[in-house]
Formats: C-alpha cells, sequence, structure tokens
C-alpha cells in the first residue's frame, strides 16, 4: 500500500493522431516537475501516476502548476481485494461529517463485483463506521471514489491543475516584458498554451535604473518558473528614445517607439527561432491600445503578434498576477522614472501612413542593428 | 574612475575600524556579562567608546547608551521618554525630521499626545514665532535635528535650547545627532537626548548611541536581561562598539575637520557653478550650512534621471535622501523648506568625508557638466 497522484489531463483529449505525441510531452513535463522531490512518473491506462515523494503537498503544488493537466487527486493505491479497500474507505472517511456518496469505476473487469455493487457496499460500509455521515447521490458534499485498475486507487476528491496545453507543444514565442502588471500575466497566458516563452526587455538607462532591469529580470524568473525557465534579452533603448523625442512629433512619441519595440523584437526573435511576438496589451487600456494604434504597431511586425490580454479588466488581469505570483513584484516602485518620453496628448487614432512618414526623419535600420547588436542575453 | 559622494547615506569602514572589530571577534568575543576575567576586557572595551562618545559631547560616559543604530536611538528617545511620563502631553517637533523622529512622533499623537509640527524657513531655520507660540503650551519634549539630512542646514540648537528653557523649563530637548556627530562639534551638556551613528562616521552599520542626561527617564523598548542600565535589553554588539569607538577616534584624530570638509564642499560647489551656471542651491548658503552636505537642483533633469546617469559614470550620491529614494516623490523635507515642486524634483545631494579626494570632487564636476548638458536637452514637451 503506498499514496500516489493520480492526475488527469484535459484538452489533450482532443487530439487525434498527435496524442501520442502530447501525452509523451506531457508526461516528461510531470516528470520534470516532481523530479527535484525525489519522484517518478509514468502513463498508464489514460492517467499519469506519480509516486515516491515524501511530501505530498508540494507534490500537488508542483503538479498543478504543469499546463495540459485537468486536476490531480492524492490516492491510496491497494491490493484489488475488497477487506482492504473497504478498511481504507472506513479510514479515509472517518475525520468527515455531512454527506456523502462512493462512486466506483471498474476498469478491470476481472474483479467479481461490478460498480454498483461496490458503491452499494462501501456506502454501507462507511455509513455504518461513521454516524456523522447521509449519503447524498445527488449532490455530495464528500465523494469517495474508487478505481480498479492494475491496483485499486482510492481518493477523496480531487484538485484542479493549470489547464492549458503541454508546455513545448505550441512552439516559440518571444515575450516584450516591461515591469508592469500585464506583460507577466501575457507570457503566463501563452505558455499555458504549451507555448515556450522567452522574453525582450526594453532597457532606457538612466531613465530607468538597474533596480528596474533587476526586477524585470525577477518577473521572468517568476514565470519562467511555470516553463523550463526564461531568457530575457536585454535591448540598449535608449538611443532611439531620444531621438525620437528630438526628430519625430510629440503626439506620435509613444506609438513610434512601440514600433521600435515590435522591430527589434522580430529581429531578436527570428534569432531566438521564435515565430511569434507576445504583448500585454489590453484594448484602450492607454493612447497606444486602440484599434488604430495597435494597427499602426502590427504594420512594423512581419510575424503574429499575440495578445492574450486584449479583452480583459485590468481586475482580470491583476487577479492573475495575483494567483501566478508575479503581482508584488510588478508593484515595486522604480519602473520607470521618466516622463520625459510621453507625450502630453497623444494620438489615439493614428493613421498608419501618417506614422510612417514622421518616422521617416529615423534611420530605422541603422537604429533596429545598433539596439540589437547591444543587446545582452541573461538566462533566468 | 569613482567618485563616491554619498557618504551621509553611509561610509566606507576604514581599515583601522575593520582592523579593530575583527580583533574583537577573534580575541574579545566573550559576552561582557559573563563573570570570569576575558570577559571584563569585553566590558572595559564598551567602557572605552563610551568615553570616546561621551568625550566629544562633553558629557559624562555612564549617559552613553547602545542602540542597533540612529533609528533605534531616535525611537527609544522619543517614544521612550514620553511613555516614562503621565496623561497626554504637547510635543513639538519640527517638520524636517528624519523618519525616525517624525513617525515616532506620529505614533504618540495617534496615543492621544498633541502634537505641533515646527515649520522651517528656506534655511531650515525652525520658525521661532510659531515655536514661541506653541511653547505657551508647555511641551514634555520638543526634538530637532542638529544637521538636517537632505540639505545640509544647521538649525540654532542653542536658540531653540533657550526660548524652551525660558518659558518650559520641565520639558525635555533631543537632538537627533545623526548627521552632524563628530563633524559639527556640539556640546550635549545643553540637551536631555542625543542620537548618534558609527555608520555615518567610517564606522560599521547596526551600531548607534542614545546619550540620556543622568536623570532623565525612559521606558525601555526591548525588554530582556537587563543590559545598558535595563533600557536596552539584548547581548552587546561588542564588534560594532569596538569600530564604533575606532571610527570615533580617528575622526577626532583629523585636525580641523570642519575646515577640511568645509573647503571641499566649496569647491564642489565652486566646481559645479563652473560646469552648470545656472545650478540652484537648496537650502542653505554654502558657508552657513553644515561643511560636508551640499544640496543642488539641476534645471530641467529629474534627479533620479540625473543620478542614474551620473551612477553609469562611477559617479554615486543621492536625491533627497538615500531612504527615500525608493518611494517616488519630491522630498518633503525640501517642500517644507519652500522649494517649487520642479525645483525639488531636480534635486541632488552630494555629502562628503574627510576621505573624499580632490579627483572625486573635479571628476563628479565634470560629470555632471557633461551629462547635464546632454540631458537637458530631452525634456517633456
Amino acid at each position: 500500500m503506498r499514496q500516489v497522484l493520480l492526475v488527469r489531463y484535459g484538452e489533450v483529449h482532443l487530439k487525434g493522431q498527435n496524442r501520442p505525441y502530447f501525452l509523451r510531452r506531457l508526461t516528461e513535463n510531470v516528470r520534470r516537475a516532481v523530479a527535484p522531490l525525489g519522484a517518478e512518473a509514468w502513463l498508464s491506462d489514460s492517467r499519469i501516476y506519480v509516486s515516491g515523494m515524501a511530501d505530498m503537498d508540494e507534490a500537488v503544488r508542483r503538479v498543478t502548476r504543469v499546463f495540459g493537466l485537468h486536476s490531480v487527486s492524492p490516492a491510496w493505491e491497494l491490493d484489488k481485494d475488497y477487506d482492504q479497500i473497504a478498511a481504507k474507505c472506513v479510514e479515509l472517511t472517518r475525520p468527515l461529517s455531512g454527506t456523502f456518496k462512493v462512486a466506483a469505476r471498474r476498469s478491470d473487469k476481472r474483479f467479481p463485483m461490478n460498480s454498483q455493487q461496490l458503491n452499494a457496499e462501501l456506502g454501507g460500509v462507511i455509513l455504518d463506521s461513521n454516524p456523522n455521515l447521509r449519503v447524498d447521490v445527488h449532490k455530495p458534499e464528500h465523494l469517495v471514489s474508487l478505481e480498479i485498475r492494475d491496483h485499486a486507487y482510492v481518493y477523496i476528491g480531487e484538485i484542479m491543475a493549470a489547464g492549458g496545453l503541454p508546455l513545448g507543444t505550441g512552439g516559440r514565442a518571444l515575450l516584450l516584458l516591461s515591469g508592469g502588471i500585464d506583460s507577466p500575466v501575457a507570457g503566463y497566458q501563452m505558455m499555458r498554451r504549451g507555448v515556450t516563452v522567452n522574453a525582450v526587455h526594453f532597457f532606457s538607462f538612466p531613465y530607468t535604473s538597474e533596480r528596474a532591469k533587476e526586477k524585470v529580470l525577477e518577473l521572468a524568473k517568476i514565470v519562467g518558473e511555470y516553463g523550463a525557465g526564461m531568457k530575457v534579452y536585454v535591448v540598449p533603448f535608449t538611443d532611439i528614445q531620444l531621438q525620437i523625442h528630438e526628430k519625430c512629433p510629440d503626439e506620435m512619441g509613444t506609438l513610434i517607439m512601440r514600433r521600435y519595440m515590435m522591430r527589434i523584437a522580430c529581429e531578436i526573435a527570428r534569432r531566438d527561432n521564435a515565430a511569434a511576438l507576445i504583448t500585454g496589451e489590453s484594448l484602450g487600456q492607454v493612447a497606444s491600445q486602440t484599434i488604430e494604434a495597435l494597427a499602426c504597431t502590427d504594420a512594423v511586425a512581419d510575424m503574429p503578434v499575440f495578445r492574450p490580454l486584449i479583452s480583459l479588466d485590468k481586475q482580470e488581469i491583476t487577479d492573475i498576477a495575483v494567483r501566478i505570483g508575479t503581482y508584488e513584484t510588478s508593484s515595486l516602485p522604480y519602473e520607470d522614472c521618466c516622463t520625459v518620453f510621453t507625450p502630453r496628448h497623444p494620438l489615439t487614432r493614428p493613421r498608419v501612413g501618417v506614422v510612417a512618414e514622421a518616422e521617416k526623419a529615423l534611420d530605422a535600420e541603422a537604429l533596429v542593428r545598433a539596439a540589437v547588436e547591444g543587446t545582452e542575453e541573461v538566462l533566468m | 574612475m569613482e567618485a563616491y559622494l554619498d557618504n551621509s547615506a553611509t561610509t566606507r569602514p576604514t581599515d583601522g575600524v575593520i582592523e579593530a572589530m575583527a580583533r574583537c571577534m577573534r580575541e574579545g568575543f566573550y559576552n561582557p556579562s559573563s563573570l570570569y576575567a576575558p570577559a571584563l576586557s569585553a566590558e572595559k572595551a564598551m567602557r572605552a567608546c563610551r568615553e570616546e562618545l561621551a568625550g566629544a559631547l562633553s558629557v559624562e560616559q555612564k549617559g552613553i547608551l547602545f542602540t542597533s543604530g540612529g533609528t533605534e536611538a531616535n525611537n527609544l528617545a522619543v517614544i521612550g521618554s514620553v511613555s516614562a511620563m503621565r496623561g497626554a502631553r504637547h510635543l513639538i517637533v519640527s517638520a524636517v525630521e528624519h523618519p525616525s523622529v517624525l513617525e515616532a512622533f506620529r505614533r504618540l499623537e495617534t496615543l492621544g499626545h498633541r502634537l505641533t509640527v515646527l515649520r522651517v524657513d528656506g534655511r531650515g531655520q525652525p520658525d521661532w514665532a510659531q515655536l514661541d507660540a506653541a511653547l505657551d503650551d508647555p511641551p514634555a519634549l520638543v526634538s530637532c535635528m542638529q544637521v538636517n539630512n537632505e540639505t545640509g542646514a544647521l538649525p540654532d540648537i542653542p536658540r531653540l535650547v533657550g526660548a524652551v528653557r525660558r518659558k518650559a523649563p520641565e520639558a525635555l530637548i533631543h537632538v537627533d545627532g545623526v548627521q552632524g556627530f563628530l563633524r559639527v562639534p556640539f556640546d550635549a551638556r545643553q540637551i536631555d537626548l542625543y542620537t548618534m551613528s558609527a555608520h555615518k562616521i567610517h564606522g560599521p552599520k547596526g551600531v548607534g548611541a542614545l546619550y540620556v542626561r543622568p536623570g532623565v527617564r525612559l521606558v525601555p523598548r526591548q525588554l530582556g536581561g537587563g543590559q545598558e542600565g535595563a533600557l536596552r535589553s539584548g547581548t552587546e554588539n561588542t564588534p560594532g562598539i569596538a569600530g564604533f569607538r575606532e571610527a570615533a577616534v580617528e575622526m577626532k584624530a583629523i585636525p580641523a575637520l570642519g575646515a577640511l570638509l568645509m573647503e571641499k564642499k566649496r569647491r564642489l560647489w565652486a566646481l559645479i557653478r563652473q560646469a552648470v551656471p545656472d545650478a540652484l542651491l537648496n537650502g542653505p548658503d554654502v558657508e552657513s550650512g553644515a561643511p560636508h552636505i551640499l544640496n543642488v537642483s539641476f534645471p530641467d533633469v529629474r534627479g533620479e534621471v540625473m543620478l542614474h546617469a551620473l551612477e553609469g559614470a562611477g559617479v554615486y550620491c543621492s536625491t533627497g535622501s538615500a531612504c527615500s529614494s525608493k518611494k517616488r516623490r519630491v522630498s518633503p523635507v525640501l517642500l517644507a523648506m519652500g522649494l517649487t515642486p520642479d525645483r525639488a524634483e531636480w534635486a541632488l545631494r552630494f555629502s562628503l568625508s574627510p576621505y573624499t579626494s580632490d579627483d572625486e570632487i573635479r571628476y563628479a564636476a565634470a560629470q555632471l557638466g557633461t551629462l547635464h548638458a546632454t540631458l537637458r536637452r530631452f525634456k517633456r514637451r
């Protein structure tokens, strides 16, 4: 008799011929997540099993962070022996009170009792042993589950996991990571869909400080822990900002700046073998996030730009940030000590042609090349 | 090249200080409260430090009480002394005190005491008329710093003491001397409580002291084994105290320290003015402020941007005060001294040490000139 973690996967069920590939990847990701605990993971019978860990809570915490899983249940693995099963059911339900039901599932048809019989028999045993419990087959407070497979598994309840698709099955993308609340959440959301994410950060020293950079790296570390770490490309951006400020119309400053970020990000993405960009933009949040402004920045990107937060309210984004653990770091000050480059009256409905014309005062190719060459790589 | 001009934030411990601390840890590590002979030498080493500090203030060594630093000493002085009194009292504090003083007073205010916050003028002097009026309701405690940490302003303490003693002879007077101790001479016989910190005078962090005039009652803020006359329990930080003593001895040994610092400050200000002709001096005139603190506004460039640009060139200074640079706000001290928000936002503080070299001063001024000329071209439109 030992304790195992019974892991159910989510959307991978929907896959057709690709399913074995997704499952291999998923099992590998679970294995990697629990390996530091000395535990092992294996795929069997459309479940992933984890065993060998001393700290069950930590194993649950780690496994529920793996993308592509639906839920987990800490379960007892028993011999396929009715008496042993009944004894464990009694033991596990002893501290409970309220309503319950037994849900048995017999995959191994050689077991002498069928599911209905097991439900009735075990329900009776539990009821006899614990006066605080009543049966409710419709809406029980406690669901006592039994699965008869290669072994018998008994558990109560399930813990929801992160959902999504297995990391590494969705290709690679590059996240534009600022020190704010939104971009780390955007990165997380795409990782959840199986995308391997690295990040690019635009650094405007002395208008932002070393501490601001440290904060961004810390965010990358937190988000990276949901995958296999995150590389951050730190791009020296001050020179471009100064040139935009000097040579372009004030009201287009932010837009032109965003366009340069896109150009540089595309270039770095290619070097990182990434095929798309990710931003934390949310429609209408600021002047550069109107439909017209987004069209204007997208016009210089030659790969898809994903904006997973586009329809979310600030509060919804904040809630996710709190849940994934980036909110506190994002809320640190010293984000940006510059208002120099913030237009007082930014254009909210820009036309691409007008912005492109205004930009001609700058040598885009040279600026992008210099920025990319000066880029520093930090692996978190 | 590097220029460290942030000596009011902290100073580099001297080799002598480091050696004194290492020796204390290697050889004199005994607990001063233990009963055998070597422990007695630890006790003696503490006494040597007390004498050194007391001597600098012209007071008796038995009034010196060691703490974990300036903040604890200020908290103990303010909250400890008022807690030893009965009933709700009137308290007076200057508006530009360090947070460790101001916040302690604010705490007392929430406990029901009446607080008068004393305004200051553009040169950091208390509003004497307001003080005079406030003294009509005799205060239990008056607190004013010796040297303002942001501007180097020197409030006229003898005048303040005179005014308080005349109308409120029972009042206790506390002076936070963290930024002034040993760099600006001070006679503590005229007051009741005086705060010191080691790491501002090339000593270690984590050790400070409070002078308590014998007879002044304090309620301890930290309870336990009864060390430091039961006013500050906890095993004494003997290595820190050894380092504190060495730092004080070395500072005292520098001949004409005040004049030496003032010469450096004059030079820095002259060179800054050459490099940035429209730089604005904040606080008192160069000659009438503390000799080691210079606060300057560089028009059109936010202090924080200027600070980071200087950092890129190896020049270290601070905006307002280092403790508040994490908050994204304009210095309340500078505003209290009547600066416009713009000018306060442009402010940088340079603070000197007797070990600041001429090269550092020249280099810093040159970098300021170059960087400011570049940065001021980029204004928000």
